[in-house]
């Protein structure tokens, strides 16, 4: 390995221990890259003076994009001048982040070329997120990027670059194509995805079933997640074999159904599919012999976020059941109102989530055309404070 | 190099469909199970019976573009030249070939990458960027995340916890890695108020936005020495680092004061329980760099307690719901102090209006 510019005696030591090392990856670079070797120098500073040395970032950008960089500048440029300005480039990942061998070379051979030669796989948006250049290489960078056939993310107040679940790819929960429409959002708001016109950001996240495992309710303003309407399907002669296989169907299906709603003879599987809340579970844990139902949509979640601004908020759903098939025309209704009314209404910085319960939930559907229905809430109300729009006036 | 005359814009990303391999391409929408071959591996197999095994490895996330050539080369030699990138930064490789299993596990191996975190295990740790690339960190966020696998690995490589447990890093309050509803969260955390530098807030800040962007309303505008500056109540301050993004001048970062507070028991899942945010455990622990030794201990006790008490596919948050969370307190050991009580706004949600008591 090339000598590097900067001793790094602290970072050296998580080159150490199982788990690959970033440390390691920051050296590769940095044989090759003098802007990764100033990283090094400033973070192996960082580590030695417990705290940050980054400023926040200008305005840094490509023409006719609003988004999808952000700037980063060093507080310690006399001492890092490799690092003066080490700007992140986010590239919207293909849905479900597949890639083939040559794509995967060629985006790194294009940043190889003006930038760090670090990335991130993936930021937790989901782009691509290349970690590292200068002002002056950024309309070059994007240039080649985007005769390559690959285009910015989101960032800023604008929609976000939405991501999926490999859904109907490879997991046989999925119960819509959550790549179809991940990549179908995509296109349809590009101009919203790259030119931030919202109060804040607005995320996307799409997951084929309700295990989410893109995290879509807690991190997303708008979850989408797959779910059915009809009954468990069960094929009972695979219950049998689960049984004889030794499985403790009882203790670990029947028994931790959270609606108490199975019931298992030794036999024969029943399920009250009215009582069942669709958490999965069952499904889960006997992935051969039940399998959801056959009516398939999604449960439309709103509202999720990080604790900044008004605290942390799971989200809520609006819309129990929606067909979810393309070209997914109720969703894009949907996200329109959404936008149209937060849009107009929203403060600045205000999630959506914060905006709803600002001018109040109900009134909030109402904006939006959706009628009250008791699947929004998990009771009704407790509190009296009730401001009552209807009243009889006196003759 | 010579630019093409025009730049597209707006073209978005490259349709997916042409980076599926041709088992998943034929068989879309029609796998009819899955099962686990061994710790990180799992097949899934096809209506028509078409398997497709996928082997899942570690990532450190923040990587080299080498890095992503490593697994290029690998994916051509197993893969037909396809692979995945997972939510929680892992590789996927996925080969119709049970045969390439062991030779590609054994290619890993060689490159240092280790092969799991699937079903009951420790899967890759979910994590934001710290003093590698923020301005408002309050720890590191790459070094937790290798300090606690290399400490964790034997549970990423074999699944022998109740459930799967998921493991959250966020450098500040922000939260971008979005730490509230992961099983264990590692939260960096301010415990001081931004320090006003007056000299530089007229060059650097825009007063009003600067006032408008504390939450909680502890930023007022104020003179000094004849020059516009602010000033913060310190007793409203929650350290979110918000100002900082408005105002230069207002640095949060406290090399004394900085560190972690460990949560634990939250969900994304539907499975069993509802999604469930995380609860307060550790209110605080130095910033030890470069290895952190009390958020490691932390945390693998916090692990091996949940390990040895919860019932098979309980999540740690049903699990501490289950005994309920005095019981919890007990078995960890951990102090329960004022800090645990919520203050903030809901804080009644929280308290415990039964006299349902568990001694
Ligand atoms: C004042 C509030 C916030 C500020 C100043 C802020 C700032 C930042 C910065 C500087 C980065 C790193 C970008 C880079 O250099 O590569 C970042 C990343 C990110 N932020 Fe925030 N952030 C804020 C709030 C949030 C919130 C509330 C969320 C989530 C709801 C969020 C989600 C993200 C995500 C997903 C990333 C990518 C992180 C990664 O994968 O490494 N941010 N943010
Ligand atoms: C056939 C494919 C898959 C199956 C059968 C599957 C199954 C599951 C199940 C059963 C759960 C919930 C378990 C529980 O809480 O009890 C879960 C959660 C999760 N899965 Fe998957 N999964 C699949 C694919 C994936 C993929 C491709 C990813 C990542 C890209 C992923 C990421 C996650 C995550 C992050 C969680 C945790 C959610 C949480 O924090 O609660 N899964 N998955
Ligand atoms: S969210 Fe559901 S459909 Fe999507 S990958 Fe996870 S288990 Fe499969
Ligand atoms: S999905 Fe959940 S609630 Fe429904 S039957 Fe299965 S375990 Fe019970
Ligand atoms: S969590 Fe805070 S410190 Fe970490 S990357 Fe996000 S904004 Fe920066
Ligand atoms: S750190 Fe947050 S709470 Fe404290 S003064 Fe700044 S904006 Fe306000």
């Amino acid at each position: 390995m090339a000598d590097l510019k900067y001793k790094t005696p602290l970072l050296d030591e998580l080159e150490k221990g199982e788990w690959p090392s970033f440390v390691k990856e920051l050296k590769r670079a940095a044989a090759k890259k003098p802007m990764a070797d100033g990283l090094l120098g400033q973070l192996e500073k960082s580590y030695r003076d417990k705290q940050t040395y980054w400023k926040h970032g200008g305005l840094v950008g490509v023409q006719g994009y609003g988004a999808g960089i952000i700037g980063r500048y060093t507080a310690l440029a006399d001492q890092f001048p490799e690092v003066t300005a080490f700007h992140t480039v986010r590239i919207n990942q293909p849905a479900g982040w597949f890639y083939s061998s040559k794509a995967l070379r060629q985006l790194c051979d294009i940043w190889d070329k003006h930038g760090s030669g670090m990335l991130n796989l993936h930021g937790s948006t989901g782009d691509f997120v290349l970690l590292g250049t200068t002002s002056e290489e950024l309309e070059d960078t994007f240039t080649e990027y985007s005769a390559a056939g690959w285009d910015l993310g989101g960032s800023s107040s604008d929609m976000r670059t939405p991501s999926c679940c490999n859904g109907m790819a490879r997991c046989e929960f999925a119960c819509f194509d959550t790549m179809a429409l991940c990549q179908d959002l995509t296109m349809t708001y590009q101009d919203e995805l790259h030119r931030p016109a919202f109060p804040y950001k607005f995320k996307i996240k799409i997951a084929g079933c309700p295990n989410d495992c893109v995290a879509s309710i807690a991190r997303s303003d708008l979850s989408i997640m797959g779910t059915w309407k009809d009954d468990i399907q069960v094929d009972q002669a695979e219950m049998a074999a689960y049984a004889k296989a030794g499985k403790d169907i009882q203790g670990e299906v029947v028994g931790m159904c959270p609606t108490a709603c199975m019931s298992w003879d030794g036999k024969a599987m029943k399920i009250n599919n009215k009582q069942c809340n669709r958490c999965m579970h069952c499904i889960n844990v006997l992935p051969k012999a039940l399998r959801a139902g056959k009516v398939r949509g999604a449960t439309i979640l709103v509202g999720g976020k990080a604790p900044i601004l008004e605290g942390a908020q799971l989200g809520s759903v609006v819309v129990p059941f929606m067909p979810m098939k393309a070209p997914f025309s109720e969703i894009k209704e949907l996200i329109q109102k959404l936008w149209d009314v937060w849009g107009e209404n929203g403060n600045n910085r205000e999630r959506i989530g914060e905006f709803m319960l600002r001018v109040g939930v109900g009134n909030f559907m109402e904006s939006i055309e959706l009628a009250p229905d008791p699947q929004m809430v998990l009771h009704p109300r407790e509190n009296p404070y009730i401001f009552y729009e209807e009243y009889f006036e006196e003759e | 190099m010579a630019a093409p005359a025009k730049r597209q814009t707006d073209i978005g990303p490259p349709h997916y469909e042409q980076f599926l391999h041709p088992v998943i391409k034929k068989n879309y929408g029609t796998w009819k199970y899955h099962e686990s071959i061994k710790p990180g591996v799992i097949v899934h197999v096809a209506e028509g019976g078409d398997k497709i095994f996928t082997i899942r490895a570690a990532s450190p996330r923040l990587v080299s573009t080498d890095f992503v050539r490593d697994l290029a080369n690998l994916a051509d030699k197993y893969c037909e030249g396809y692979l995945r990138f997972t939510s929680r930064n892992n590789a996927e490789f996925m080969t119709a070939e049970q045969k390439n299993i062991d030779p590609l596990i054994a290619d890993l191996a060689k490159l240092g990458i280790p092969v799991g975190g699937m079903n009951n295990s420790i899967s890759n740790i979910v994590h934001t960027q710290g003093w590698v690339h923020c301005h408002t960190p309050a720890t590191d966020a790459s070094g937790l995340v290798k300090v606690v696998m290399d400490e964790m690995i034997d549970y990423f490589k074999h699944e022998k916890l109740p459930a799967k447990l998921r493991i959250a890093v966020a450098c500040c309050l922000n939260m971008c890695g979005a730490v509230h509803c992961s099983d264990i969260s590692l939260l960096g955390i301010h415990r001081r108020p931004p320090k006003v530098n007056d000299a530089r807030v007229t060059d650097l800040c825009e007063i009003p936005t600067t006032v408008s962007a504390c939450p909680t309303a502890a930023i007022r505008p104020a003179v000094k020495d004849g020059k516009q500056t602010v000033t913060v109540d310190d007793s409203r301050c929650m350290y979110c680092g918000n100002c900082y993004t408005s105002c230069p001048a207002m640095p949060l970062a406290n090399p004394i004061n900085d560190g972690v507070a460990i949560w634990v028991g939250g969900k994304v899942s539907n499975a069993r329980s509802m999604p469930a945010f995380t609860k307060l455990a550790i209110p605080y622990l130095p910033n030890n760099p470069p290895r952190w030794p009390e958020v490691t201990d932390a945390v693998k006790h916090l692990v091996e307690v949940y390990a040895k008490n919860a019932v098979k596919h309980e999540r740690f948050g049903e699990w501490a719901n289950r005994i309920g969370w005095p019981r919890f307190f007990e078995l960890t050991g951990l102090e329960f102090t004022k800090y645990h009580i919520d203050d903030y706004k809901l804080a009644q949600k929280t308290l415990r209006s039964t006299a349902q008591i568990k001694f």
